[in-house]
């Protein structure tokens, strides 16, 4: 019988020829844990009695989410993080060297039909690369890195089929931000979703992980895409691992099939206090932010930062705006400083910080202020999201982002484009 | 198992962060501590107003958001005795399953704030003591039996060394 891509990647991996709805134990190719969840998992880890990870070359921590500490508590967790890697000879990612889910694919961890969990939320980001990738709790993850293996429930496939071009200054945010309003924030739960059609497969990989990353702000499990020559070009010289592409059947069982036409498509942002609630931005258009944030493991790839520095170039932000900068990765930064990217966004005015993910979680570097807007390229704008239940954050592609940097209130980036 | 309890009532997409604002969770490993801030974002008297066995009752998509298992660990530690929703996300479900706290998908119209609950893990029946009626619940797939039976993941894992659904 024909397969999605979920259930040919359940079925290698589990060696039972897996439909949606099956029971599966699977085996992992790689395994995930950050500063927010490892120190838990290290916990059960203990618990459950481990003694030896399945295979040191599959896992790796990252410390992201709080990097560097700002708390001696959070201190405490890294070092416990530390010292677990030391003993266990596994990877660590330590302060500085980006987001997870950056890193994760940046480094050539996983490639296209690959099985991965990480114990975050915003894990199958990866499914732009073609691999079948989810978040966990830290449970799970200790069950993981003792067996390399995990149950699940082989999920049934929402397809998306999104035709037609973006206009300039529209981008994969906007498309994702007007999907997950249409479906909702719990409209793909315990699914996976498939996204294809001509408007991604002319989209660069680094906009494709944006799209896949926000699966989950629609419950999704993963977020699905076909391998193609572009994704066989970003994972030259990152990854000695061999792909193993794996493609939907044309007759694949599918519990929904979406069709999208994105030539008209306009700019769009989420506004508080849920991803799904979602406007075109017109609706929204001068209405005065505070903050503005371009980073993360959604938007803030060298992409989404040479979009800002050509918006900025030569321009000043507006005096009553702060504007943060959080590059996804060393790498991301690196290059960026290479291009003359962060030069320009300094120029302007950015507060530029160190890679990782403090401000949209609201650990530190950017906690707004009781009642003030927020407007962020993060996937979530959950209430307290960033560090104050009486703040107000709506979510924007990284362009529309630098535009309303510069003129203090949201505004439409195609006019600056 | 008969869990009794009051019933505390919340709306659709209560998510990980009005759980236990990621503000906390990094800070400590000391969940008496989180359990504390339970809820907190969404009514900052929670904590104080709540009672051994009392249950969290909301609509759909419960637990929505991040993987943070220290969600269902503190309204374990809060000694809510469980969850009852019409549905959860995924992620927050699984974790909730292997850290031991019990959830329950049932029809949640049908209970009110402050009604007085009565739950039977084993025959899987939500008695509203307070209406006199009887909530159908959507049992748990097999695995989540199993783990649950042995008491969580960590139960399994020591007593099996290894996953063992057989
Ligand atoms: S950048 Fe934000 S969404 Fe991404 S992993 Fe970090 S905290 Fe999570």
């Amino acid at each position: 019988m024909s397969k999605t891509i979920a259930e040919k990647i359940f079925s290698q991996h589990s060696g039972v020829d897996a439909y949606a709805g099956d029971l599966v134990v699977a085996q992992l190719d790689f395994v995930m844990g950050q500063d927010g969840t490892a120190p838990l998992a290290i916990n059960s880890f203990n618990e459950m009695g481990g003694e030896e990870l399945f295979d040191a070359s599959k896992v790796a921590f990252v410390i992201d989410h709080s990097a560097p500490s700002p708390l001696e508590g959070v201190s405490a967790l890294h070092k416990l993080m530390r010292e677990f890697s030391t003993r266990k000879k596994h990877m660590l990612y330590d302060i500085g060297e980006g987001v997870c889910h950056q890193l994760v694919p940046e480094q050539g961890h996983v490639v296209p039909g690959d099985l991965v969990v990480g114990a975050d939320s915003h894990t199958c980001t990866y499914g732009a690369i073609n691999a079948f990738s989810t978040g966990v709790g830290s449970t799970d993850l200790a069950a993981a890195m003792i067996s390399g293996k995990l149950w699940f429930k082989v999920p049934d496939t929402i397809k998306f089929i999104c035709e037609g071009t973006l206009q300039p200054g529209v981008f994969s945010k906007d498309l994702i931000l007007r999907i997950i309003g249409d479906i909702s924030a719990d409209g793909a739960t315990y699914m996976a979703t498939e996204f294809v059609g001509e408007a991604i497969s002319t989209m660069e990989v680094d906009e494709r992980f944006t799209i896949s990353n926000m699966a989950i702000e629609m419950g999704a499990k993963a977020g699905l895409m076909e391998f193609d020559e572009k994704v066989e070009k970003w994972l030259s010289g990152r990854s000695n691992k061999t792909p193993r592409p794996v493609s939907a059947d044309p007759d694949a069982t599918y519990i929904q099939v979406i069709n999208y036409d994105v030539s008209q498509l306009e700019p769009q942002v989420a506004c508080p206090h849920t991803v799904d609630n979602v406007s075109p931005l017109i609706e929204v258009e001068n209405l005065p932010i505070q903050q503005a944030f371009i980073g993360t493991c959604t938007n803030g790839r060298l992409n989404d930062l040479r979009v800002a520095s050509k918006i900025l170039a030569g321009k000043k932000i507006a005096p009553d705006v702060r504007f943060i900068v959080a590059p996804a990765s060393r790498s991301v930064f690196l290059d960026a400083m290479n291009e003359g990217i962060i030069q320009t966004l300094v120029e302007s005015g950015a507060a530029v910080v160190t890679p990782g993910c403090g401000p949209c979680v609201g650990t530190h570097n950017g906690v707004p202020s009781d009642g003030e807007v927020v407007l962020s390229t993060a996937n979530r704008n959950f209430k307290g999201r960033m560090g104050n239940s009486k703040a107000f954050i709506y979510l924007a592609s990284p362009a529309t982002v630098a535009s309303s940097a510069l003129t203090g209130k949201i505004t439409d980036p195609r006019s600056f484009i | 198992m008969l869990l009794k309890g009051k019933a505390f009532k919340f709306g659709n997409d209560i998510n990980t962060d009005y759980i236990i604002s990621g503000k906390y969770k990094f800070k400590t490993l000391d969940m008496n501590e989180l359990a504390k801030h339970v809820m907190e974002d969404l009514d900052p008297n929670f904590y104080e107003k709540i009672h051994e066995g009392d249950m969290i009752v909301a609509g759909t998509n419960f637990g929505c958001g991040s993987s943070r298992e220290q969600a269902p660990l503190a309204i374990k530690y809060a000694k809510i005795s469980c969850v009852l929703a019409s549905s959860f996300a995924r992620i927050f479900y699984r974790n909730a399953i292997n850290t031991g706290l019990p959830v329950i998908e049932c029809d949640t119209s049908k209970i009110d704030a402050e009604d007085l609950l009565e739950v039977d893990l084993q025959k899987g029946i939500v008695y509203n003591k307070t209406k006199s009626i009887e909530i159908p619940v959507t049992p748990l797939p097999d695995v989540m039996i199993k783990i649950l039976k042995d008491g969580g993941l960590i139960d399994h894992f020591k007593k099996h060394g290894d996953f063992n659904f057989e």
